[in-house]
């Protein structure tokens, strides 16, 4: 735990050390905020609720957490601190988890000072704020399978443009999948229970009653199942590429 | 010393291929080899010779695809953990958190070292004096010149005082009077510790190394100390020498 620690703690201050932890702070917030008011129209729907600013997160998170996940393996093995960080006394399974870790802080610590719409909602009406306060587990659970599948991707190049576009690529592909869009397109041609299987893949489904405030353990589960695989798989990518 | 003491570091039959199963290269081949406390290895060879490859097997960073290294008396296939806490590792180019200063980078290193509190800034402190990087204490690592880089990699390699140390091309890119620092560090701790250095740098064996070692394609082509070295070579030569065991090899 001690090790797992000092290594979250180093790569939180690494993304604070450098613009891009207030870039990517500012950016986010921006587009929430355009996402909720504007495309989402919060304001005009008379509801008090914030089901119109969580409804936008999947697509909030396919842009912005490969900007996170990019980096992290990537830069240490372009830099070649790679060999130094794996020689010191650590497991891979610390290794793994602590990078991991650090970036899914981050990424709360975002959507955390996302408070103010909470405020306005409280301020103008009387929300539910337990419905309010799931969505936002559930998002930051949601953001941690994004990420883990992005630290998984970052593994496997020196490159972060490539770690960006071959994440953003994947998460695309993860969060349609059990949407109408894919659902339509290939259920002419195969069986309903491989229908099922691809749209029981799919982050946008699970992330639907969560938008709602409703926490579906088998939600949680899939998101928790999602990290663990990919972080296992992240752990795999390391170890073999690491010679490279 | 005594006979049975068991040396400090023990090589034995490591070997190492890359590429596709079809078209593998053997970076090292077999290499085997023991150190004793208070021998200071130079490990020579031409680019490519599998010497950063034998020091990353070594330090537990890549699997041999053969054989293993005890050190300390820690197999670092059965125990790499343990292994990596006896060893004090320079990675080539000597790689370093760039975001970071030489303090904090240092702190970090004592941190996952296991040290705490007035131990850790005195280890720190300790380090950085050895290394004499107090000037640059706090600028970011990546602004700094190539000599204080490396002494960088170097004091992170010392910090827990490592019985054993791994050196992969510790002076290179460095100006002369920086060469006779690090030079006369490695010497000073030599009494106490097993080192290894790589080099290209002929003259570097003669200044620093109780024992030199020739590798080519992964193999061991010439062991001994510098003077038995240099009596291979009518000219007394060690780049002479290199020259002939390494071109038939």
């Amino acid at each position: 735990m001690r090790n797992v620690w000092l290594v979250t703690a180093r790569e939180l201050r690494a993304y604070f050390a450098t613009p891009l932890a207030y870039i990517f702070i500012v950016i986010f917030l921006i587009m929430a905020g355009i996402l909720t008011f504007f495309v989402g129209g919060w304001l005009g729907r008379g509801q008090a609720d914030l089901q119109p600013f969580f409804t936008f997160h999947p697509w909030l998170y396919l842009f912005l957490v490969p900007a996170l996940s990019m980096r992290l393996w990537a830069e240490e093995r372009r830099t070649g601190t790679i060999e130094l960080f794996l020689t010191l006394p650590i497991t891979m399974t610390q290794a793994v988890v602590a990078k991991f870790l650090a970036a899914w802080i981050f990424t709360t610590i975002a959507l955390a000072l996302t408070f103010p719409l909470w405020v306005t909602v409280n301020y103008l009406g009387n929300p539910d704020n337990g419905v309010i306060l799931a969505s936002y587990v559930g998002s930051a659970l949601m953001a941690g399978a994004f990420m883990a599948v992005g630290a998984m991707i970052s593994a496997a190049t020196k490159n972060q443009v490539i770690a960006f576009v071959v994440t953003t690529a994947v998460l695309f592909v993860f969060t349609l999948a059990g949407s109408n869009v894919v659902l339509d397109l290939i259920r002419a041609f195969v069986p309903s229970t491989v229908v099922d299987i691809v749209a029981g893949f799919g982050f946008l489904t699970h992330f639907q009653s969560i938008a709602r405030g409703v926490i579906d353990l088998r939600d949680a589960i899939f998101f928790g199942s999602v990290i663990v695989l990919a972080l296992a798989a992240n752990a795999l990518i390391v170890d073999l590429k690491k010679a490279e | 010393m005594d006979v049975k003491t068991p040396p400090a570091l023990s090589v034995r039959g490591l070997v190492k291929r890359f590429g596709p199963a079809n078209a593998q290269k053997t970076a090292v081949d077999g290499l085997a080899f023991e150190l004793n406390r208070g021998e200071v290895l130079g490990f020579l060879g031409p680019n490519g010779a599998g010497k950063s490859t034998t020091m990353k097997m070594i330090c537990g960073f890549l699997a041999p695809d053969a054989g293993t290294a005890v050190v300390c008396g820690h197999d670092v296939l059965v125990d790499p953990i343990a292994t990596k806490t006896v060893i004090g590792y320079l990675p080539e180019g000597a790689p370093a958190y760039p975001d970071m200063t030489p303090t904090a980078f240092l702190d970090f290193i004592a941190a996952v070292r296991g040290f705490d509190g007035g131990d850790r800034r005195d280890r720190v402190a300790d380090a950085m004096a050895k290394t004499r990087l107090e000037e640059v204490a706090h600028q970011p690592i990546e602004t700094l010149s190539k000599g204080f880089k490396r002494r960088v990699g170097l004091a992170q390699a010392l910090l827990h005082d490592p019985p054993v140390l791994i050196l992969d091309e510790p002076t290179d890119g460095l100006d002369p009077n920086q060469k006779f620092e690090v030079r006369r560090l490695i010497r000073d701790m030599a009494p106490e510790k097993s080192i290894v250095i790589s080099t290209h740098i002929l003259e570097e064996v003669d200044a620093v190394c109780s024992r030199a070692m020739i590798i080519a394609r992964g193999r061991i082509v010439a062991d001994g100390t510098p003077g038995e070295l240099r009596a291979r070579a009518a000219t007394q030569n060690l780049d002479d020498v290199f020259r002939e065991v390494t071109a038939n090899a």
